[in-house]
């Protein structure tokens, strides 16, 4: 077998929980030019982090992630102006408090990468983007940024941002703030005091399926870790346990979001992703728009669909999808176990033809053809439930 | 977990016992940590051929796949069937019950030019302060 963790650590970037993470024993890997815990074997290993965050509570570094903040200019308005003709959601929908998934599209209408669009004030928009894209994001955002009266700010190396997920996770995070968290609505933030840090940024906000919260702190590492360490000490009771980058990626796919590289592409566009939802055509000029109406015009040539195994065998990134003739109708962009649902799944692009629930494909794994077939997705969905019991 | 003394090991982590002109080949306690949670395994049939340092089959974990190589050639006689429903034993039992196959060997003589217990716990020392440089 070969190695898969990494072995020289000089060139890549490290967050300030680096040395926290190399302490409790994580796996690093390579992640986008980042050295990133992938799994904790002092958690049990990756299935059992992504089941501690779909039955309890996990606590994720995401500080790799990148964060730019565009504020109007002398007059107000341009912010907002600018942040709509970059973004292709509808900012000005936004009230202030709250976030939306968006994404920056390049002039054909392909992917130059998602985001969080956080309003925080009416003149004043945070975007959370990949830690991949970073600065071919923050170049791309200047660039088009240019004619709006903004200033635009890369904040990205001032945060620590960790994410706390799970159905616990309002329990935890509440004894670190004094916010009311229940409060708080999906995708919605406030800013507040946490682990003694005034004027603390907490957003309900996540990339695992589940109610959670991602919080942005100071990034000096003494700062980091102490706000670590009390996470841990808050959630004991609960079970928590430090998640690394791959029960995020097993957790993004059970809920079928996209990752950039995988999903999402400058190869690939909105109607293909299936990312309409977050698409407003209706709001006028964005860049992308036009290609994105003669894209619609023209029809779609492959679309995502969500497939399961049915032969064993793991589909993964890159394999072949097949037609039952045997000819090659697809690809698959990401592919794993699921752990929470004892599967083997995967997303694949395939033409529309082939993406009704229940078609059959064959994945081709080492040179053979193993069956799959079409599933509704996304392949988890968490209950929707009355607010459970809190423990205060 | 303790390497055991009559064991040879490759590079590549993995094992072989010999006994005659008979081994068991498996992965070593390295690599099924490095590797995490094997969730998927894929052996040759008995009667296959198998070239030394040349991959054999597959050990999947979650987030990786991996290619086994073989520490020596020879004809598969046993492949260990117990790991298609339970790959996760390579987590808990490596040099033991999650075996992967038995060999009968080309060459037995061949297998005394790999590493011995000692030779490989101070090779994956070697890797690991370099994980931690």
């Amino acid at each position: 077998m070969e190695p898969t963790t990494t072995s020289h650590t000089s060139a890549l970037r490290k967050t300030a929980l680096n040395a926290l993470h190399r302490s409790l024993g994580a796996k690093m890997v390579n992640f986008g030019g980042w050295d990133m815990p992938v799994e904790y074997p002092s958690s049990g290993g990756l299935i059992a982090e992504h089941k501690a965050v779909r039955g309890s509570v996990g606590a994720f570094d995401v500080s790799h992630m990148g964060d730019i903040r565009i504020r109007s200019g002398a007059k107000p308005g341009g912010a907002l102006a600018a942040v709509q003709h970059i973004s292709m959601n509808d900012a000005s929908k936004l009230a202030i408090g709250q976030a939306h998934y968006s994404a920056m599209l390049y002039p054909e209408g392909t992917f130059v990468d998602d985001v969080i669009v956080h309003r925080l004030g009416e003149d004043d928009f945070l975007l959370v983007i990949n830690a991949g894209t970073r600065e071919k994001d923050i170049n791309w955002v200047r660039e088009n940024t240019k004619g709006f009266d903004c200033v635009v700010e890369e904040l990205s190396d001032a945060y620590t941002q960790l994410a706390i997920q799970g159905p616990r996770a309002i329990d935890v995070v509440q004894r670190l703030t004094d916010v009311d968290l229940s409060g708080i609505k999906n995708y919605w933030f406030t800013h507040g005091t946490v682990c003694g840090l005034k004027n603390t940024l907490v957003a309900r906000t996540g990339y695992t399926g589940e109610d959670g919260f991602e919080i942005y702190v100071p990034s000096d590492v003494a700062t980091s870790e102490k706000v670590w360490k009390q996470a841990m000490e808050a959630g004991r009771e609960f079970g928590i346990v430090p998640c690394g980058l791959g029960c995020r990626n097993t957790l993004r796919l059970e809920s079928k979001m996209a990752l950039y590289g995988h999903e999402i592409s400058d190869k690939i566009n909105v109607w293909e992703a299936g990312l309409e939802r977050y698409c407003k055509m209706e709001k006028g000029e964005f860049v992308g728009r036009g290609a994105l109406e003669k894209a619609k015009a023209a029809g779609l040539t492959r679309t995502l669909v969500g497939i399961e195994m049915v032969d064993r065998g793991i589909a993964r990134d890159e394999y072949c999808c097949c037609n039952e003739a045997g000819e090659k109708i697809g690809v698959v962009t990401s592919g794993s176990p699921s752990p929470t649902l004892g599967k083997n799944i995967a997303l694949a692009y395939v033409p529309p033809a082939y993406s009704t629930v229940g078609t059959a494909l064959y994945v081709e794994i080492r040179a053979q053809k193993c069956k799959a077939q079409v599933v509704p997705t996304p392949f988890y969905k968490r209950a929707k439930k009355a607010a459970a019991p809190r423990v205060s | 977990m303790a390497y055991p003394k009559t064991y040879r090991y490759t590079k590549d982590h993995e094992w072989i016992d010999v006994k005659g002109d008979v081994a068991t080949i498996g992965i070593t306690d390295h690599a099924q940590h490095e590797l995490g949670d094997v969730v998927f395994v894929e052996l040759p049939k008995p009667g296959a051929k198998i070239e030394a340092g040349k991959s054999f089959g597959t050990v999947e974990s979650v987030k990786a796949v991996s290619e086994i190589y073989a520490p020596a050639s020879g004809e598969v006689t046993e492949a260990n069937g117990d790991l298609h429903n339970t790959p996760e034993k390579i987590n808990s039992d490596p040099h033991g019950a999650a075996w992967l196959i038995k060999v009968r060997l080309a060459n037995a003589a061949a297998v005394s030019s790999l590493m011995d217990a000692a030779a490989y716990e101070a090779y994956i020392a070697e890797k690991g302060k370099e994980t931690s440089a």
